[in-house]
């Protein structure tokens, strides 16, 4: 109020004043972080584009400039078409199985029952453990036929237990996963219920509409958003699975198990192929911007 | 002036404050028992040349990793390196390693077991000394074979392995016929295999290096591997390796087991192992070829040339290596712990010969393995179930993902190793081995 007592100047220059003064504060103050961000994201983009281009291999110096050559190895590998369906199948899969039991237990854990704030807490607890942790629990502890949890029931059962790292290693890491990210979905769906309009519900009910109905046409569509954006999350984590596979499969048997993330560290680490691992990391951007572009952006326009 | 006085200043203070420090040695090395042991007695190292040891153990993938991309890439991170068989003719080639040329005479060099000094040279040169050495046998459960009315041959063929499997398996009672290693990897499964497709009469490469995967003889050796794998072996066979199996036959659980001669060291100690009075020693199992049926594998101490402190180091070295080393863990830890295969004197050792009844099968078959003449066909590589060239790891494991996608049915032994020589005649290509 205390402005408006002031006589105001002149319109054009109050504007070109303020104008100035934006550019003056502003610019000076985010170049330092935008720049900085953009030197983290360019020098190792232009590091490893160089690298993609050399023949360096630790093992067998020197490096020495071959063209386009370790592309021409990435793109031939016979095994390349699997290691990309099986980084979509994890992808797939695993958000699939994370988002069917997110909303499940949303849904569930959004009901008023005895003890709820314990059991909410062991829900999310998963959430909390290592990548690593995990998978040397479910490799050793429950997995495995001969000490696991499953065999052992499977046994007392009488049935010969499933060797699964051996038999359906996929589903094996795909159910390793979802574990570890139903409660990041369980987390942020519950959240999302916590908003839904009771009144709604109240007067849906009062229509005749059962629970399957209200949660078809009422739940469903509120949590439209919050999937969205566990979705888009999601996928991005998916696409660099990498520990998960290295403690349990280590990528086999076979490629059965190898994804775009483990094949570029076992060139790298493995093979010490310098020049092709920054191939296949390149081909990663590729694949991941597809993905992004298709999968994601569709996604994102319905926010 | 002002900041070329302090510059001057500090580097004079620098090289000051490194001459009164005590000189500190980073080591690093893999977490095997022996060489825990190592670490555990190396406060007697410290005492005696005021030299400090900084430690880093680690588990032999991550070590191999470090390793290997400090040493490419003269990081200079290690002054010691455990280093095996494999890396060293490779890295000293490449002018990595400082070479042991003049090791003094109380170490007496003579002494280290030839095919052994043979695997760490590079032309005629030592660049790393041998810490324990290794090569394969066959170790069966003698009350097994009694009660069954069996008796094992001193150098079993592999038919017999197998004959022998079909009777001692009894999955009820959890005993499984035969233990061999199923887990993928150039270390792992593919040793055993690779010792099959020699006993068979194939080899890795040919002359020419065409990859020898796709051959008959080693269709015929990954079939019966497959085969006895799946019948006589335990289940989750895809997930072990030389430590897994351990438990299992330590803990009663199998019939036979064909690894590492350092095994024999556990088995027989009460104090880790459950079968210990009850396990018998042969060779590794032969078949239509009798040699290259046992590996030889070192791991041995190194010093990178990117160190500042290769005297030390080489000082350390040699006393890790030594008799007197040898003999000081026999004497306090029980000879049958004292690190094996290196020496021709441990095993002249009455004291060793009295504790260890493995001795003689373990000298023999380390004596025996060659890493230079052994496949049926002349080969153009030195190594027995792995050739001594960079490429060889990433042969090895993509071969050892294909085997054990045969041995878990995901795919057809014919198809697994087709994959598998295909795969390491790109790998060779790219190499610039076909020129």
């Amino acid at each position: 109020m205390k402005i408006e007592a002031h006589s105001p100047p002149p319109p054009g220059v109050q504007r070109g004043w303020l104008k100035q003064q934006r550019r003056v504060r502003t610019w000076p103050l985010m170049a330092p972080a935008v720049g900085l961000l953009l030197v983290w994201m360019i020098v190792p983009l232009v590091l490893t584009l160089w690298y993609s281009f050399q023949g360096y291999n630790l093992l067998s110096p020197p490096q020495g400039f071959v063209g386009l050559d370790n592309y021409v190895y990435l793109l031939t590998d016979p095994g390349l078409p699997q290691v990309v369906w099986n980084t979509l199948a994890i992808v797939v899969l695993a958000l699939s199985t994370t988002i069917g039991f997110g909303i499940l237990f949303a849904v569930l854990y959004d009901q008023p029952f005895l003890g709820r704030g314990v059991a909410r807490l062991l829900v999310i607890a998963p959430f909390f453990v290592m990548p690593t942790v995990s998978a040397l629990v479910w490799k050793n502890l429950l997995m495995h036929p001969v000490y696991g949890l499953f065999a052992w029931v499977s046994r007392s059962f009488g049935i010969a237990p499933i060797d699964w790292f051996a038999d359906h290693p996929m589903m094996a890491i795909v159910i390793i996963i979802s574990w570890e990210w139903i409660p990041f979905v369980t987390l942020i769906l519950l959240t999302s219920l916590q908003s839904l309009d009771r009144d709604q519900v109240e007067a849906a009910r009062m229509d005749g509409a059962g629970p399957f109905a209200t949660f078809f046409f009422i739940t469903l569509p509120h949590l439209g958003r919050p999937i969205a954006v566990v979705v888009m999350l999601e996928t991005i984590f998916f696409l660099s699975v990498y520990a998960e596979i290295l403690v349990t499969t280590v990528g086999g048997p076979g490629l059965e198990t190898t994804n775009i993330p483990f094949y570029i560290y076992s060139r790298a680490l493995l093979a010490y192929d310098v020049g092709g691992a920054s191939a296949g990391g390149i081909f990663a951007i590729v694949i991941a911007n597809i993905v992004a572009f298709f999968f994601v952006r569709s996604i994102a326009r319905q926010l | 002036m002002t900041l070329k006085t302090l510059l001057s200043a500090a580097a004079f203070l620098a090289v000051a404050g490194s001459a009164s420090a005590q000189t500190t040695l980073t080591v690093a090395t893999v977490n095997n028992p022996d060489m825990v042991v190592m670490q555990k007695y190396s406060s007697k190292f410290e005492e005696k040349t005021g030299i400090k040891l900084k430690w880093l153990v680690l588990e032999e993938n991550v070590l191999r990793q470090r390793v290997t991309t400090d040493i490419s890439t003269k990081g200079g991170q290690f002054d010691v390196v455990t280093i095996g068989m494999y890396e060293t003719p490779i890295w000293g080639k490449a002018g990595w390693l400082v070479p042991f040329d003049d090791t003094p005479d109380t170490y007496n060099i003579k002494d280290v077991l030839p095919s052994v000094r043979d695997g760490l040279s590079y032309e005629g040169k030592l660049y790393s000394l041998p810490f324990y050495a290794e090569s394969t046998m066959t170790f069966y459960r003698t009350d097994l074979f009694k009660k069954a009315g069996l008796t094992m041959p001193d150098k079993p063929s592999w038919d017999q392995i197998a004959e022998f499997a079909a009777k001692l398996d009894d999955k009820a009672n959890g005993t499984y016929g035969l233990c061999i290693r199923g887990q993928p990897g150039w270390g792992e499964n593919m040793a055993i295999v690779g010792l099959m497709g020699n006993a068979w009469g194939g080899q890795l490469f040919d002359m020419k290096w065409k990859p020898g995967y796709n051959s008959d003889a080693w269709k015929e050796a990954v079939k019966f591997y497959v085969d006895v794998g799946n019948k006589y072996g335990p289940p989750g066979m895809v997930g072990n390796g030389f430590n897994e199996n351990l438990a299992l036959f330590s803990s009663g659980h199998c019939g036979m087991w064909i690894d590492a001669t350092v095994a024999a060291g556990f088995l027989y100690d009460p104090k880790r192992s459950q079968v210990s009075d009850k396990v018998g020693f042969a060779q590794a199992p032969v078949e239509k070829w009798n040699k290259g049926n046992g590996w030889l594998w070192a791991w041995a101490l190194g010093i990178p040339t990117s160190s500042q402190k290769s005297k030390e180091a080489k000082e350390f070295i040699e006393w890790a290596t030594s008799p007197d080393y040898i003999k000081m863990i026999g004497e306090s830890e029980g000879w049958v712990t004292a690190p094996p295969g290196t020496r021709q004197s441990t095993y002249d050792n009455p004291a060793y010969q009295k504790a260890a009844p493995f001795a003689k099968p373990t000298l023999d078959a380390i004596t025996a393995a060659d890493p230079i003449n052994g496949t049926k066909d002349p080969k153009p590589y030195a190594g027995i179930t792995f050739a001594t060239i960079p490429e060889m790891q990433a042969i090895g494991n993509f071969t050892g993902q294909q085997v054990a996608a045969a041995l878990t049915g995901k795919a057809t032994v014919e198809q697994a190793l087709d994959q598998a020589a295909a795969n390491a005649e790109r790998t060779l290509k790219q190499a610039g081995y076909y020129k």
